[in-house]
């Protein structure tokens, strides 16, 4: 049974955000007997009533709030008010995610000292090891029921992921598989195998694929110390004179300003909601927003390098068959700067159906060089690129100097150049990637721009000095010490992989601190 | 809201003389005009405007597909994808503006006969590429990404299944069933 809090109670957990940082810390500190609200903006959409149908599932679940573009990524140009393919309902983007789950590799943590200074980036390591994650990594990989671990069998392979294994060994590649995914393969923790439907991106209505949406939130709501208050749009985090966080003030589903009182604060509305609230949040004592001592709240967006390939074969492949995200390639996940650029890229399958594909192959492409590559839907097999890319400090959301929500809170704005080694990483997966297809015989490939943005990290990043980043090693922010980051803008740097996994082990090595700094009376 | 309505088996074809046919030339005289509506003879469906020329609309269907060329998908699907300019034509005059000047200098950068009047698909595809940043044509392109794209009638011309949770998913409906790896 879900317990309702009172507004006055000054004894809650607030959590801003019901995805994979939020949902699954809110869980964990309940299960801990913490009492938890958890601040959804997003309305609650159980999985039955997810939809198999793009355009309307994007109506459902889509974070469509008006935000601004700059910069030279294509992004900007294609659609410049949707920076972020990203969810605004309660389980946040996991109702969306693809369901892959990849530890970080070693290095990925220590990118400063791996990959060394490089002009036009703000690389720094993270002030945690891949050995400080593991044992979280291993709780995160049996809470999703991680494929490939804890003797869970891996996914059987769709056509689309067929095609890329059989490019993948004509091209020598070692390492692809049906991947480390988030969606049973057997029936496991109360929940459905997958009926390979397709839709994943649309929400699981088998409930196949792990959401916080239907595991981490119901559970914590069983224990009476979770609530979760869908349609609370948080808009200033509120502070006293000795610098605490005090409560929360939140828009209802009325659009009535309310405040929620706090203990504590853990800000998880993705990577950019999460600077927007803390720059929003200005007073005499912090005028340039909360935590925001080293001035790098917004800064250092990351986006992954991304992009996808789509060949065309003379016979049929019918890729969005079954998961989409059907299989990965991760030799060239590796950091080898002989091929022209530092950090890594993975490559996994990925379809979308005939109408995103054709708002995505290639927005605002028209006449017959594109709808030829449509004509032959059917025919094609698609992957997805997805590799580290730079933190730059210029790489940023910003709040829009007058530009406003229905709130009154300035909407935000998201700035992002690639740099010169996203560039070279993109180019070298395009060419690997269309290798691969001609080599099973595609007649034609498609090197396909960046979709708006599924993985954004890094805007409230995590460093060991406070002048480098805005949160310590556990998410707690260096000025404030009852406030924390949940969500991936605490990524120091991305990463090859997919992020929700990372995001995830941190969040319950989080709710760790989080129960001994309380019990210790530090917090 | 799509207004395109079957023709009634039995229902007299609209007057469509030789000369009327050798007089529209190029675009194979598919589409013909009467009354408020463009009707297609040969696949019996017809399109009632409301507030743009039929006319308007005839050529606007022609852009369509030139756009967006599919010759395997029947003119219907373009005709209900344009359609919603009619409709907003109808609410906002700016818009209605914005399709009739925008066809109008279209048809004055076609010469004498008109865009519809050019035979060659290259031929007007010429002159789209010579107005493709205009607000105009960014907005019938624009909107046929979603009006052309999203009705599930086209979906299977292409080979797209659509919905398949009813159905179980695909696993034992060919999610593996490529054969010739």
């Amino acid at each position: 049974m879900a317990a309702p809090f009172d507004l006055k109670n000054d004894g809650v957990v607030v959590i801003i955000g019901s995805g994979a940082g939020g949902g699954t810390l809110g869980n964990e500190l309940a299960q801990k007997g913490i009492d938890v609200v958890i601040l959804e903006a997003g309305g609650r959409h159980e999985y039955e009533d997810f939809i198999n149908d793009e355009w309307d599932s994007f109506a459902q679940l889509a974070w469509t709030d008006k935000r601004t573009t700059s910069g030279d990524w294509r992004v900007a140009k294609d659609f410049p008010n949707l920076p972020a393919w990203i969810v605004k309902a309660v389980g946040g983007s996991t109702t969306h995610w693809a369901g892959a789950s990849l530890r970080f590799q070693e290095h990925e943590f220590k990118t400063l000292s791996t990959y060394g200074k490089l002009e036009g980036a703000n690389l720094l390591d993270w002030p945690i090891t891949l050995a400080d994650l593991e044992p979280y990594y291993a709780k995160a990989e049996d809470k999703l029921g991680v494929t490939l671990t804890n003797n869970i069998p891996g996914l059987p392979g769709n056509n689309n992921f067929k095609v890329m294994k059989a490019g993948a060994d004509k091209l020598g590649y070692k390492e692809c598989h049906t991947g480390r995914m988030a969606i049973n393969s057997e029936p496991r923790d109360d929940r459905n195998a997958c009926q390979q439907t397709g839709f994943c991106f649309q929400g699981c209505k088998w409930g196949a694929k792990w959401s916080t949406l239907y595991t981490e939130i119901p559970k914590g709501e069983a224990t009476g110390h979770l609530e979760v208050r869908p349609n609370a749009m948080a808009i200033k985090i509120n502070h006293d004179a000795s610098g605490n966080v005090t409560g929360v003030v939140y828009a209802d589903k009325d659009g009535k300003l309310q405040e929620q009182k706090a203990r504590i604060v853990a800000v998880a509305g993705n990577s950019i909601e999460s600077p927007r609230l803390l720059l929003n949040s200005v007073s005499n004592q912090f005028p340039d927003g909360l935590a925001n001592s080293s001035g790098q709240v917004g800064k250092n967006y990351m986006r992954h390098t991304t992009g996808s390939v789509y060949g065309v074969f003379d016979k049929p492949v019918h890729m969005y068959r079954g998961t989409t995200m059907a299989g990965i390639i991760r030799d060239e996940a590796r950091n080898d700067p002989s091929r022209g650029f530092v950090g890594g890229y993975e490559l996994e399958t990925l379809s979308l159906g005939l109408p995103f594909m054709a708002a995505f192959l290639n927005p605002g492409g028209w006449g017959r060089s594109f709808t030829t590559a449509l004509d032959h839907y059917d025919h094609m097999a698609g992957m997805w690129i997805v590799g580290e890319d730079m933190p730059r400090e210029d790489n940023r959301v910003t709040l829009h100097a007058d530009m406003k929500d229905e709130h009154g809170m300035p909407v935000a704005d998201v700035h992002f150049d690639d740099h010169a080694n996203d560039t070279a990483m993109r180019d070298h997966a395009y060419k690997q990637g269309s290798a691969l297809y001609a080599a099973v015989g595609a007649t034609r490939t498609f090197p396909t721009p960046p979709y708006p943005s599924t993985h954004n990290l890094g805007t409230n990043r995590m460093s060991e000095k406070a002048a480098d980043g805005v949160v310590n090693k556990h998410g707690q922010t260096h000025d404030i010490k009852n406030l924390f980051v949940s969500d991936g803008s605490q990524f120091t740097t991305g990463g090859a992989e997919n992020p929700t996994l990372t995001i995830v082990s941190l969040a319950i090595r989080q709710a760790d601190y989080i129960a001994e700094q309380m019990s210790a009376k530090s917090l | 809201m799509v207004t395109i309505y079957e023709r009634k088996a039995g229902e007299r074809k609209p007057g469509l003389s030789r000369r009327e046919l050798l007089k529209r030339g190029g675009v194979g005289a598919l589409l013909v005009i009467s009354g408020s509506a463009v009707i297609s003879p040969e696949h019996a469906w017809g399109l009632e405007t409301s507030a743009l020329k039929p006319e308007t609309m005839a050529t606007l269907i022609q852009m369509a597909r030139d756009i967006y060329p599919h010759d395997q998908v029947p003119d219907k699907y373009y005709a209900i994808a344009v359609k919603a300019h009619d409709e907003q034509a109808g609410k906002d005059p700016a818009h209605k503006d914005l399709i009739e000047n925008g066809i109008a200098d279209l048809d004055l950068k076609s010469g004498k006969d008109g865009y519809t009047g050019l035979g060659w698909e290259e031929q007007r595809v010429a002159v789209l590429r010579e107005i493709e940043n205009t607000p105009f044509f960014q907005a019938v392109r624009g909107g046929l990404v979603v009006g052309l794209y999203n009705q599930k009638e086209v979906w299977p011309i292409f080979g797209y299944e659509g919905e398949s949770y009813s159905k179980g998913g695909y696993m034992a409906r060919g999610f593996d069933d490529i054969e010739w790896l």
